[in-house]
């Protein structure tokens, strides 16, 4: 078991690891000198592949060979697409699946 | 005066954007401070490291970590690899967070998932202020996440009704989010990279390990792709 001070000084390293990730690039490329042309398209670029990344990492813990294999997650991301696609309300498509998400697990599978 | 008004509209105009958030936050992090209340940490715990790491994935791993005998260089190799993506993000924001001023430092510090993600795609109407948007949205957010987190660390033993499934909210979000972007593009060569290269890698590493290699492969293929993609434009 850790001492107390063990345990301030390894939140502060993961405060100060987590920091260094947000604040690095910020650091690297300072706003008073130009960007360069990569990294100005990499900005433009990256954030439709990070939203596929951030779906895909939501979704690390989906087993499709056991369980329910991933038909609830399927399903339910079906429903918070059409519903978006038909409405185009945020709040509606991430309750809607969220609700049927929830319906899934709890009665269904 | 005029300053609390543009205040005041901003905070309206981030408001709504944050309400999902509020719903995921509220329950994940209520369902973290639980966990730290049964590994047996006062609730100050996770109001502290909420408060100051604001990170969901890596906090929990902090209690294993906590519960783990003293090993200070692994502890920021394992934050380093669980943190990573934030590069990106920091990349994607670098002009988008110029000259807000103070803001800027209290922005970058809160640029959680989530937050990225909003501050990144919201569309802030006209005559709100900018910086206040952004500010008033990484704000709420944090405030959601420290909220969850205490309130689980102090009452969790005594809580109990069926929330099974609650978590699928940051799913959906995460959905929507890659939808909107989807479609205000032309072409979707970065969507297929990003996707594509995740599921790969997390065949091949498996959920623990497979987001630094993911990262690499859309660096690939972004650098080698360059051309098309910029060809294809759309970019918001």
């Amino acid at each position: 078991m850790m001492s107390v001070s063990e345990q301030m000084i390894t939140i502060a390293i993961c405060v100060l690891g987590t920091m260094a990730t947000r604040f690095l690039p910020f650091f690297v490329f300072s706003s008073k000198r130009p960007t360069p042309k990569y990294i100005q398209y990499l900005g433009k670029a990256l954030p439709a592949a990070i939203f596929g990344m951030l779906v895909v990492y939501c979704l690390k813990h989906v087993n499709i060979w056991s369980g329910s294999h991933g038909i609830a997650e399927l399903l339910s991301i079906g429903v918070t697409a059409a519903l978006h696609l038909w409405r185009r309300k945020m709040l509606l498509s991430i309750g809607g699946g969220t609700v049927c998400y929830m319906l899934l697990v709890q009665l269904v599978f | 005066m005029q300053l609390r008004g543009l205040r005041i509209k901003a905070f309206r105009a981030a408001f709504p954007y944050t309400i999902p958030i509020f719903a995921g936050f509220w329950f994940l992090g209520l369902a973290y401070g639980i966990y730290m209340n049964v590994s047996g940490f006062s609730f100050l715990y996770p109001m502290l490291m909420s408060l100051t790491i604001f990170g969901g994935s890596l906090e929990f791993v902090a209690i294993t970590m906590l519960l783990s005998p003293f090993a200070p260089l692994q502890t920021f190799i394992m934050t380093l690899m669980i943190q990573v993506r934030h590069l990106f993000y920091g990349i994607a924001m670098l002009e988008r967070y110029k000259g807000l001023g103070w803001k800027r430092a209290y922005l970058i510090f809160g640029m959680c998932d989530e937050t990225f993600s909003i501050n990144y795609t919201a569309k802030i109407p006209e005559g709100v202020d900018r910086g206040w948007f952004l500010f008033f949205v990484t704000l709420l957010n944090h405030f959601y996440w420290v909220f969850g987190a205490t309130l689980g660390g102090i009452a969790g033993s005594f809580l109990r009704f069926n929330t099974e499934g609650v978590d699928f909210v940051m799913t959906a979000m995460f959905v929507v989010i890659f939808l909107e972007q989807w479609l205000k593009e032309k072409k979707h060569y970065t969507a297929f990279i990003g996707i594509g290269a995740a599921v790969l890698c997390l065949f091949c590493f498996g959920e623990d390990s497979f987001m630094v290699p993911t990262m690499l492969c859309i660096l690939f293929g972004l650098t080698v792709l360059r051309a098309p993609i910029e060809k294809a434009g759309g970019f918001s």
